[in-house]
């Protein structure tokens, strides 16, 4: 039954999990945005995603024994550093115009998902219920 | 819940800036300060700023460097700008030669760091506010 849930709601909840933690590293840098030395991170959505979903053209490396490392990381291997379109004297990266933008977008991206995800809902609902209220 | 951490990263962000809005109030209201030798005179506190790794003070996240951080405040500096002499034998805190010693404190940069600060600051309320009405919307999911 998990399956067909997961089905059901399809990329969505990946995507949802992904704009949040998108949102965090956002967060930290416009929170960094006057801290020395600061460099300003990102989330690399396309590549994120498509591993989320298995659509990745990258083979990932076998361990076929107990204490190989792998290659694929965790997600924090999925960060990239940005790169400033004004950079400043103190080593600081974070374009705090930039940043804003870009949380802005993720919001009414997470926003996109959720809805996505309550449709599915509400269509689940309604053939449970037959459209009777 | 990891949208939970924004409140810890914005929090950390406006508790920073709001100790740099504290420094300048204290640089501006000493800027007339005058003292009786160079030594004692006041000097303008600076704040060093750095990113937090892994675990945040106060907070509940306790992971290693997954990209989210906080702002924590390392230290205060003072100024190594020299302070101002003015020559007034009147001034009952004037030395031997008739000087007192005023502040370093530089009127410009205060203003400028201070309308820094509160522009960060309210970057960082925003942020929140974004984060508490996405997670609010989380909560009413399929609702």
């Amino acid at each position: 039954m998990t399956n067909t849930i997961d089905s059901v709601f399809g990329l969505n909840v990946p995507a949802l999990a992904l704009w949040q933690r998108r949102s965090e590293v956002i967060a930290s840098n416009l929170a960094n945005a006057d801290t020395p030395g600061y460099q300003a991170r990102d989330v690399d959505f396309r590549s994120a995603l498509q591993q989320a979903s298995g659509q990745s053209d990258q083979l990932e490396l076998s361990t076929p024994s107990a204490g190989q490392m792998g290659a694929a990381g965790s997600d924090a291997d999925q960060l990239k550093y940005r790169v400033p379109m004004q950079p400043s004297m103190d080593g600081n990266t974070v374009d705090t115009q930039v940043e804003q933008a870009a949380f802005a977008a993720n919001t009414v991206h997470y926003q996109a998902s959720l809805s996505f995800i309550n449709g599915s809902i509400q269509t689940l609902r309604l053939a449970i219920t037959g459209g009777a209220s | 819940m990891s949208l939970m951490k924004i409140f810890d990263t914005a929090g950390s962000g406006m508790a920073a800036q709001s100790l740099r809005l504290n420094t300048v109030a204290s640089n501006l209201a000493n800027a007339d300060s005058v003292s009786n030798s160079p030594d004692s005179a006041y000097r303008a506190k600076e704040l060093l700023f750095a990113p937090t790794q892994g675990a945040q003070e106060g907070s509940m996240t306790q992971d290693a460097d997954d990209g989210t951080n906080g702002v924590r405040m390392l230290g205060v500096t003072e100024s190594q700008l020299p302070v101002e002499t003015h020559y007034e034998p009147g001034n009952p805190m004037a030395d031997a030669n008739g000087t007192v010693y005023g502040s370093n404190v530089n009127p410009i940069d205060e203003l400028v760091n201070m309308i820094s600060a509160s522009r960060s600051y309210q970057n960082n309320v925003e942020v929140m506010n974004s984060a508490k009405q996405l997670a609010l919307k989380t909560i009413q999911l399929g609702s």
